[in-house]
């Protein structure tokens, strides 16, 4: 890594290779504090014809340029440094993500033990599960060795035996990983990581005969008796392994690699340090989400009990908008997307259109009616990845889980999850579909739907998707990061003050009371099932206005302080505002088609979510 | 963004396709560089062992494991056939006795004078690479395989589902913009590749199974017909190995959606002729996109070779597709390609381009929904 004097630095060019688009920012310093001067994306080129992720990048730093004026790029289309005027850049840095998804294989030697231990473990890790091998499932060797060619798994589990065990079977399966000879479906630069995590008594057998041909690494037994289930540290291995090792890479990244001035740096591990750097400087309870093409990454702050605040990141390698989004489908299950759009669609219809996304991952949607359902799409991926974060941000690390024989295909999760939505202070999105959301109130909407806030939360999002970048730049220039990160990308977007509790409909939730700062004072109460959006908007210096507030939920509702018990404190705005969600958490859609509808309609109407006569247009015409 | 990333699939009338054809244990390779191949044949085979069973003769004999040895007919690595009686017993004077018969026929592997069990090795059994195209040997790899060569025509669909197959090419649908139903198919279609237009139907590809088709190239299918013909929900775009009795390559989208006139018209002119298509499919970073190839053995000079696709900005008077709602699928050409950013109905603002359509309709499209066409 180049060394550099931070007074030297005043133009940073930085990129993120996501596995669709690939995203450019350039940064200046003038007039003492650093900027963002503009903004160019182009298709990340990981497909033919082009099969090299350099080509997406020169093609964004292109708009840069046009957009900019500066000459970054010479005849050669080298970057040129360092900046002399118009021309140039003091450094160049970039994330990346462009590997995309998690597919893996497991290995383990009976198919309804061993085996389904590591699947359960490799699908909680967020991977696809491309086949089993397990020395029972009833195929020859050789077609066990094709089917590993054949499927170009980025990372294999092996497991099988319990410790103390017989060896010969999962030695077995290791020779049979070996003759395959698996390569790594992106790049030369590296071999394919295999996870041990067997009989401890075949750990040297194993060594023999991977080690020199994949990157082993060798966790604790995930079965290590055969009543007791241990998957938390092959998850975690798959999970690290994922995001250090594979997401990253993608044709053409040994010459990036060659091109900036610091290490790669994975996307989610740039977009963490933003949230944490978020978290710990206003000493808050923070989650963070990051939905991209191909994976959604999810990272949390949580303080139990005041204590230090405990970090936690997870990539759902599976779930995204473009390459995933079929994905998201099939894991969410049609239902549970169309819960959120006010109208009916033809299945046959649909499901071609989510497929044609899926094969031509960077078309935008046109009409309003695409535009929701991409919304839908994207609030059951945030729900699916969130569920995920809960189960890995636990309190408890390496809980081993007592089965007994007639449950050990149950296996869900160990200790108790960190995450507490009432405690939870803020709730930040990133990524395409919530930046670019052509109205902030339906990035809010979906923060909210998909998390389910309680008590009081603020929402914010960032302005055009540049928390990656601004993360890799902490590393190096926290000065410039935190500036721009404070002036041109967060943008806060309110905050959401929703009562737990369950009621009935015409039952009242919660009465309010704001002190707008125009003396006006907004009073009221909401009834079970109403959304109230109450403008409180940005001071002249952009930063959100604040107003006293007192929220006094009715018995049977907490906001934080017990059933019925009122709060009151400051509440912040945002270019949304405060939105009162008296919905219930947990919160439970109508299921009657024609009440679900009308609530949709009322929700979307009162935050403005949606063109108002369009909207209604479409809900009539279906 | 100024424009789409349309994938680029490649469909050229003239190329060098070569293919690596290898073992996936080690064996012999039975060709030599230069020797001419055609799909079926075999380039390079092995052996693996045949399944073991055991037969617990000391219990079918009723003797101590210990004295099964003495009871045996055949020694250890003797081949014995099924049926064939491997061990007696005699007692009470030799008046009673009992047999153990081989399971299956194979060889003596082991006998255990601890278990009294007796493993029995099956027949070796063979393991063979075919060649997959019609070409040439064009370089050996010892002990593991060959990479065969061929000259002709390459066509990558977006998606596919099925393996390796091959077999003569048969036009059934008249136009790119026809459905291929059952009605269309028929016994002439037994072992070949049928070329459809823009939709197969789930009957159609039912009726393709039965008759004995060994392959689809067409322009669209519904997902809803996939999940059904599958069983499930394809999550993750990985197939290849659905083992469903025929290979689907799919040269445009799901829906309808007429296949690509330069497509089309490469596989007419092509009618009658061997194509090989494999389906196997991977949409991720590193995609596999299923193919056709059709070997024509001609040797055509490099300088013939139409590989690479130049990635042109789109131009007034481009020829269009239009790949999202509410357009999608619809043919068109560019009349327009305003520079500022327009706001869409869905609000967003981007790029945009003006199209107009056969019918002299136009439209505002989003530049990144379109793709362009060859001419």
């Amino acid at each position: 890594m180049k060394k550099f004097d931070p007074e030297d630095i005043k133009v940073i060019l930085a990129t993120d290779c996501g596995s669709t688009t690939t995203k450019a920012i350039l940064i200046e310093h003038r007039d003492g504090e650093y900027r963002l001067i503009v903004r160019g994306e182009a298709p990340t080129t990981v497909e033919a014809p082009f099969e090299d992720v350099t080509m997406g990048v020169l093609n964004a730093i292109g708009e840069v340029e046009e957009l900019s004026g500066r000459k970054i790029l010479d005849s050669n289309n080298k970057i040129i440094t360092p900046a002399k005027d118009k021309t140039g850049t003091d450094i160049y840095i970039s994330t990346s993500s462009a590997g995309g998804g998690l597919q893996m294989m497991v290995a383990g030697v009976v198919r309804s033990m061993t085996a389904e231990s590591a699947e359960r473990a490799a699908m909680t890790a967020g991977a696809i599960v491309m086949d089993v091998i397990a020395s029972n499932d009833k195929r020859l060797p050789h077609e066990q060795i094709e089917r590993i060619r054949h499927l170009r798994p980025d990372m294999i589990l092996l497991s099988g035996g319990i410790d103390g065990g017989t060896t010969t079977h999962v030695a077995e399966l290791a020779e049979l990983i070996a003759a395959a000879d698996p390569k790594p479906r992106l790049g030369s630069g590296y071999n394919l990581p295999v996870i041990y995590a067997g009989n401890v008594d075949a750990r040297e057998a194993v060594k023999e005969t991977l080690e020199d041909k994949t990157a082993l690494d060798i966790v604790d037994n995930l079965r290590p008796v055969l009543e007791r289930e241990n998957l938390l540290p092959a998850r975690e291995k798959i999970h690290d392994l994922f995001m250090e090792h594979v997401m990253a890479q993608a044709p053409g990244y040994s010459k990036l690699m060659t091109w900036t001035d610091a290490p790669i740096m994975p996307t989610p591990g740039a977009v963490g340090l933003i949230i944490k750097i978020i978290a710990d400087l206003e000493n808050i309870e923070a989650v963070g989400v990051d939905i991209g093409g191909a994976t959604t990454d999810i990272f949390s702050v949580f303080r139990p009990g005041g204590a230090e605040g405990i970090f936690n990141r997870t990539v759902s390698a599976n779930l995204g908008m473009s390459y995933s989004v079929s994905n998201v489908f099939a894991e969410a299950t049609l239902p549970n997307v169309m819960r959120w759009v006010p109208f009916d669609m033809d299945e046959r219809d649909l499901r071609n259109r989510v497929k044609n996304k899926m094969i031509r991952p960077t078309t935008i949607p046109q009409t309003l009616e695409e535009l929701i359902l991409e919304q839908a799409i994207a609030k059951e991926a945030l729900r699916l990845a969130f569920i995920q974060h809960k189960s890995f941000a636990t309190v408890l690390k390496g809980v081993q889980q007592q089965r007994t024989i007639a449950d050990a295909f149950e296996q869900t999760t160990s200790g108790a999850t960190l995450v507490n939505m009432m405690s939870l202070n803020m709730l930040v999105g990133s990524g395409g579909v919530l930046s670019h959301a052509p109205r902030r109130q339906q990035a809010a909407l979906m923060l909210i739907d998909a998390f389910l806030p309680e008590g009081v939360t603020r929402l914010a999002v960032d302005s055009i998707f540049m928390m990656p970048q601004l993360g890799v730049l902490s590393t190096l220039h926290q000065k410039a990061a935190t500036e721009v990160f404070n002036k041109d990308c967060l943008i806060h977007l309110g905050t959401c003050v929703a009562p737990r509790g369950e009621g009935k409909a015409d039952r009242e939730v919660m009465s309010y009371v704001v002190e707008l700062p125009d003396a006006k004072r907004e009073t009221g109460a909401l009834k079970f099932g109403q959304m109230k959006l109450i403008k409180l908007g940005m001071d002249k210096n952009g930063q959100p206005i604040k107003a006293k507030a007192e929220f006094h939920p009715a018995r049977g509702f907490d906001l934080g302080r017990g059933s019925g018990n009122k709060i009151e404190g400051t509440v912040s705005g945002g270019v949304v505002g405060l939105i009162l969600d008296a919905r219930g958490r947990p919160f439970v859609l109508p299921t009657d088609a024609k009440t679900r509808v009308a609530k949709l309609k009322e929700w979307m109407l009162e935050l403005n979510i949606y063109d108002k006569d369009l909207l209604e247009k479409l809900i009539k015409q279906y | 963004m100024s424009h789409a990333y349309t994938p680029g699939l490649r469909v050229t009338n003239k190329t060098k396709i070569t293919k690596k054809r290898i073992l996936p244990l080690k064996g012999d390779v039975v060709v030599a560089v230069g020797d001419k191949v055609s799909p079926n044949s075999v380039v390079a085979r092995t052996e693996i062992p045949g399944p073991v069973e055991p037969i617990n003769v000391a219990n079918i004999l009723g003797v101590p494991p210990e004295d099964v040895a003495e009871a045996m007919l055949k020694k250890e690595g003797e081949a014995v056939e099924q049926g064939e009686v491997i061990a007696r017993s005699k007692s009470f004077f030799g008046l009673f006795t009992s047999a153990a018969k081989a399971k299956i026929s194979g060889t003596i592997e082991n006998i255990s004078h601890i278990t009294g069990q007796v493993l029995l090795r099956g027949a070796p059994m063979p393991v063979e690479v075919k060649a997959y195209l019609e070409g040439e040997v064009t370089e050996v790899f010892e002990n593991e395989g060959v990479a065969v060569t061929t000259w002709g025509a390459f066509m990558q669909g977006i998606f596919g589902i099925g393996g390796e197959a091959y077999g003569k090419i048969k036009i059934v649908s008249k136009t790119n913009k026809d459905i291929l139903s059952e009605k269309e198919i028929d016994n002439s279609c037994k072992g070949c590749v049928i070329v459809g237009g823009s939709l197969v139907t789930a009957d159609g590809l039912k009726k393709a199974i039965a008759v004995g088709a060994v392959g689809i190239v067409v322009g669209g299918f519904n997902d809803k017909d996939l999940r059904d013909f599958l069983g499930y929900d394809l999550g993750v775009a990985i197939t290849g190995s659905e083992g469903k009795g025929i290979s689907l390559v799919v040269t445009e989208g799901f829906g309808e959606i007429m296949m690509a006139q330069k497509t089309y018209d490469m596989l007419k002119a092509h009618a009658g002729k061997l194509a090989c298509i494999n389906g196997a499919t991977q949409i991720r970073a590193g995609v596999i996109r299923p193919e056709v190839v059709i070997p024509s053995l001609e040797n055509i000079s490099k300088a013939d070779q139409v590989l690479q696709q130049e990635n042109v900005g789109l131009e007034v008077g481009s020829p269009i597709r239009i790949i999202r709602e509410p357009y999608f699928g619809r043919l068109g050409k560019v009349v327009g390609l305003p520079a500022p950013l327009q706001k869409l109905e869905s609000e967003s603002h981007a790029r945009v381009l003006e199209a107009e359509f056969p019918d002299g309709t136009k439209a505002i499209i989003p530049r990144a929904n379109v793709e362009a066409l060859e001419e």
